[in-house]
């Protein structure tokens, strides 16, 4: 209700009037506010990836075609020799790269732990890496690694003539060197991560131990570590989603080579979605990259949820 | 050492064995702190050598030459998949794009956790859980149909384009940190201020946001060097003389077969790190904590 401009109203009256209109927007003020986050959400979560998953039935090729075609490029993709290689590097490449991080965040972390000097120091170097692009990692650890260049090029100056470490050009090698990088690029955020669950061990505990006679290795063993059990699992669920996403870091490093050799996932849906005109097997493969990590992050966040609600219940 | 100090009256033993585990500890600190330092040290000492100190000493040595040249050749004059400007543009096209993205997807992240935290109303707990669902959403699986919806906006090969795509993706990061932390905010303080007649906007304003420095460093600092690192949807949706400086780098290293400029590229991949180590080496705190809550949830 809008006052006519040629009527006296009294002012109290009119603001009587326009009170139920603002009052109801103000009501839903805070779910008006939330609707083009939710619409783009909704959009970007559920509508996109129904229309990928929907290319993968499709004909699509070159351009998207709507036409169906079932299952066929998800039969095709299992039975394509460069998506082997893919995926079965990408299993060869998690295992050794979600091992070799732990271990060396883990041993970082408790290194650091026996009240080292300049603390600040070393967690500022071991951490840095994290700052950095994958694109950048990647490039870097190519000249080192590279055999004309790198390493094996100033340990044969040094004298040892035979020396061989030409891994980032061995078919059978490249792989590791992808790892090594990985590892590089990851083990202090895990260390940081591990190193903040070992401060929040009760001292009183250690104490206790170191009382009963317990040397430090056992007091590590049977207290320290237990004790942080839920952050092993996490960081196995980050760098778990770390490694099934890897994509930048390959394409830096080798380029996917020598030849196919270190295809990943990541890259085989790139190459087949915009290098080669292959749209729907390359949504099949995108699809599969997301069931991976479902198949990590589904039973992380029951788990979790879980946890919080028996610790909920025990107060 | 309790056992160790019993047999031996003056310590000496418990002294030296002491000493011996705390040399092992430094030696592998060092250890590690050389295997992580290697590459920074080797671009940085690269950027300034001449090619001819590099050829004939190798990539990994001290420099016997020195020079600033290529660090400005790698900034203006070097070439790049065909245009010889340097990096500069690029860096630039990088800067256009992180800045609006990351101030646009931080302020309407605020406002959603401000929402779902502080006017919570029925379904507003399924709804976060939906937003939060974009945090673990594969790249792969958004590509084609983002580009279907920039070309449909015009915004094919496009800065803009690039900060829409980062601006949605980074929606469910921004609102799940804010979320996360406002909820900590005491709902009395809130109730307080509805009752003395403050509104929607007033008390975030007055309340919450002086409250929100902490979480504005964090997801500021999160959103500048993800999307500054970026590179899947930066080489996808843009090409030539539009790409952020990410792609512009792959295009420079894998350069055809000319040979090698090690000490410009050195320089240039040097200026495409710095940004983000930057704000690392200034923001350390908070950009831990960014990521400890953007990794773990």
């Amino acid at each position: 209700m809008v006052a006519e401009p040629g009527r006296f109203t009294p002012v109290k009256a009119a603001q009587k009037q326009s009170h139920p209109l603002r009052e109801r927007v103000s009501a839903i003020l805070p779910q008006l506010v939330l609707v083009p986050s939710l619409f783009a959400t909704f959009v970007y979560v559920f509508v996109f990836c129904g229309w990928t998953v929907w290319i993968s039935l499709s004909n699509s090729t070159l351009m998207p075609d709507y036409t169906m075609s079932g299952f066929h490029h998800y039969v095709e993709l299992w039975s394509n020799r460069r998506w082997s290689i893919a995926y079965t590097n990408l299993f060869l490449f998690t295992s050794l790269y979600v091992v070799g991080t732990m271990v060396i965040g883990l041993t970082l972390a408790i290194l650091i732990d026996q009240r080292v000097r300049a603390e600040a120091l070393w967690r500022t170097i071991y951490l840095y890496p994290l700052a950095v692009s994958f694109v950048v990692t990647g490039t870097v650890w190519r000249w080192l690694l590279s055999p004309s260049t790198g390493i094996e090029s100033v340990v044969r100056q040094l004298g040892w003539a035979s020396f061989k470490f030409d891994w980032l050009v061995q078919r059978e090698m490249a792989i590791y060197t992808v790892v090594i990088t990985g590892i590089w690029q990851a083990s202090g955020f895990v260390m940081a991560l591990f190193l903040a669950g070992l401060r929040s061990v009760d001292p009183d505990l250690v104490k206790a131990a170191q009382i009963d006679g317990a040397n430090m290795p056992r007091i590590y063993r049977r207290i320290i570590l237990p004790a942080i059990g839920p952050i092993f699992i996490a960081v196995l669920v980050v760098l778990l989603q770390f490694a099934i996403k890897t994509f930048d870091l390959v394409i830096a490093l080798t380029g996917g080579g020598p030849g196919i050799a270190t295809t990943v996932p990541a890259i085989y849906v790139y190459d087949l979605m915009f290098q080669r005109g292959q749209m729907a097997q390359g949504a099949a493969a995108a699809i599969m990259i997301l069931l991976a990590l479902s198949l990590v992050l589904v039973p992380y966040t029951i788990w979790t949820n879980w946890r919080q609600r028996r610790e909920a219940i025990r107060g | 050492v309790a056992e160790a100090a019993a047999y031996d009256p003056l310590g000496v033993a418990g002294t030296w064995r002491r000493y011996r585990a705390k040399l092992i500890v430094y030696a592998l600190l060092s250890l590690f702190a050389l295997y992580y330092l290697l590459p920074l040290g080797v671009v940085v000492l690269n950027s300034f050598r001449d090619l001819s100190d590099i050829s004939h000493n190798g990539l990994i040595g001290l420099p016997h030459s020195f020079s600033l040249d290529y660090w400005s050749l790698a900034w203006n004059k070097f070439c790049v998949g065909g245009t010889c400007l340097g990096i500069e543009p690029f860096f630039f096209n990088s800067v256009s794009m992180v800045v609006p993205a990351t101030l646009i997807s931080t302020a309407i992240g605020s406002i959603n956790g401000y929402v779902l935290s502080k006017w919570r109303f029925t379904g507003s707990e399924v709804l976060f859980g939906i937003m939060t669902l974009g945090v673990f959403m594969p790249g792969q699986m958004v590509l084609l149909p983002w580009a279907r919806v920039l070309g449909w906006l015009g915004l094919t090969n496009s800065t803009s384009g690039l900060v829409l795509v980062h601006c949605v993706q980074g929606l469910s990061f921004t609102t799940l940190f804010f979320r996360n932390y406002y909820v900590n905010i005491p709902d009395d303080l809130i109730k307080a201020a509805r009752i003395d007649g403050a509104g929607f906007w007033r008390i975030f304003r007055k309340i919450v946001l002086p409250l929100s420095p902490p979480i504005l460093i964090v997801t500021v600092i999160w959103q500048f060097t993800n999307i500054w690192n970026e590179f899947l949807f930066a080489v996808i949706f843009s090409s030539g003389t539009h790409q952020p400086i990410t792609a512009a780098l792959i295009a420079l290293s894998a350069g055809g077969t000319s040979v090698h400029q090690y000490n410009v590229e050195s320089a240039a991949v040097l200026i495409a790190a710095l940004p983000p180590l930057l704000v690392y080496f200034f923001g350390g705190r908070y950009f831990l904590r960014g990521l400890t809550q953007g990794a773990i949830k």
